[in-house]
């Protein structure tokens, strides 16, 4: 058996792209082959997915789920799609946090933020202007609903402390701290630590436009990965943007992602 | 008494809760994650928890941006 477009074909002895694609679509411009674009005719073997797309089309509702994962590697869908990850305060962080993990399909995300969207927000979070005084669940809710329709997000509005933290996350594999403030920052990761025992990925020392490649991912405790060069403190004069924002952001998506395939796939890194 | 503090081998001359360590290292206890002998210790138990020669410990302190 294989996949074309994630629906089950009988596989065949002599089956190549070309075969395949004059049966099942052959308008497409774009062959994706085991998560990988290709353009050549090659042979199929038994296990393999393909995908056929036809450039500028829209897809049925029935055929987009699967076109959105295409271009992921075999079994990292199977991986996430019914995982759920925790994502404490969707600004900076949060934001462009909540997007990867969209576009990577992961089931279910709650995100909990108090605050509104501000314009001093848009220099770094992933929030339009006409959401300016939008609660940020809600805007962030909308925006991954137009990026991946297939999720399930649960939105927490209100401010997360000690007492809070173990009720509306318990549910979550993978938690991740996208706080702004420090004493926030350590609560939560103490909380999750001490009460949740699931891995905590957090971020400390982003500030600034300088030394983005002094970023990086360690883990000082088990189950708490921390993501930053840990002293870049936002401060007056050294303010947070979107590009180191953005990095520690996809470095966490990147060791969520990690995380969760660790646990259930031999797929390569 | 001799601790381990993140990984190093630090030597304090009298006994020392938690609470006293942080003052010791100039540290906002309000900031920090601790792992004592790879225990968490809660925030609340930083003034009741005395630490003993040998004692390993894991701090971070988290600087404000996200």
């Amino acid at each position: 058996m294989i996949k074309v477009n994630e629906k089950d074909v009988a596989w065949v002895d002599g089956m190549t792209l070309a075969t395949l694609r004059a049966q099942h679509k052959p308008d497409a411009d774009i062959t994706v082959y085991n998560g990988f674009p290709v353009v050549d005719d090659c042979p199929v073997t038994r296990g393999d997915r393909v995908c056929f797309i036809r450039r500028g089309e829209m897809p049925s509702a029935a055929e987009m789920r699967q076109l959105i994962v295409s271009r992921h590697s075999p079994a990292v869908y199977e991986a996430v799609c019914d995982r759920t990850v925790g994502i404490a305060g969707v600004g900076g962080l949060g934001s462009a946090l909540a997007i990867a993990l969209a576009r990577l399909s992961v089931g279910r995300l709650i995100i909990a933020d108090f605050d509104v969207v501000e314009p001093s927000n848009l220099n770094r979070q992933q929030y339009f202007c006409e959401q300016i005084g939008m609660r940020k669940v809600d805007a962030m809710k909308a925006n991954l609903e137009r990026i991946n329709p297939y999720l399930d997000v649960t939105i927490v509005a209100e401010r997360i402390d000690a007492g809070n933290i173990t009720a509306h996350f318990a549910a979550a594999d993978v938690l991740a701290e996208c706080f702004d403030n420090p004493e926030s920052k350590s609560v939560f990761v103490e909380t999750c630590l001490a009460e949740l025992h699931k891995p905590v990925v957090a971020v400390s020392g982003i500030a600034g436009y300088a030394d983005a490649d002094k970023l990086v991912c360690r883990e000082p405790m088990r189950n708490f990965y921390l993501i930053g060069d840990g002293v870049s403190a936002a401060q007056p004069g050294c303010g947070l943007m979107a590009p180191k924002v953005g990095i520690a952001a996809h470095m966490q998506a990147s060791k969520i992602l990690e995380l969760l395939l660790d646990h259930s796939t031999g797929a390569p890194k | 008494m001799n601790l381990t503090v993140n990984g190093e081998s630090r030597t304090f001359e009298q006994p020392l809760s938690v609470h006293q360590l942080l003052t010791e290292l100039s540290l906002n206890e309000k900031r920090v994650v601790i792992e004592l002998n790879e225990a968490i210790v809660d925030k609340d138990s930083y003034i009741d928890t005395s630490l003993s020669d040998g004692d390993c410990l894991e701090i971070i302190q988290f600087v404000p941006g996200g």
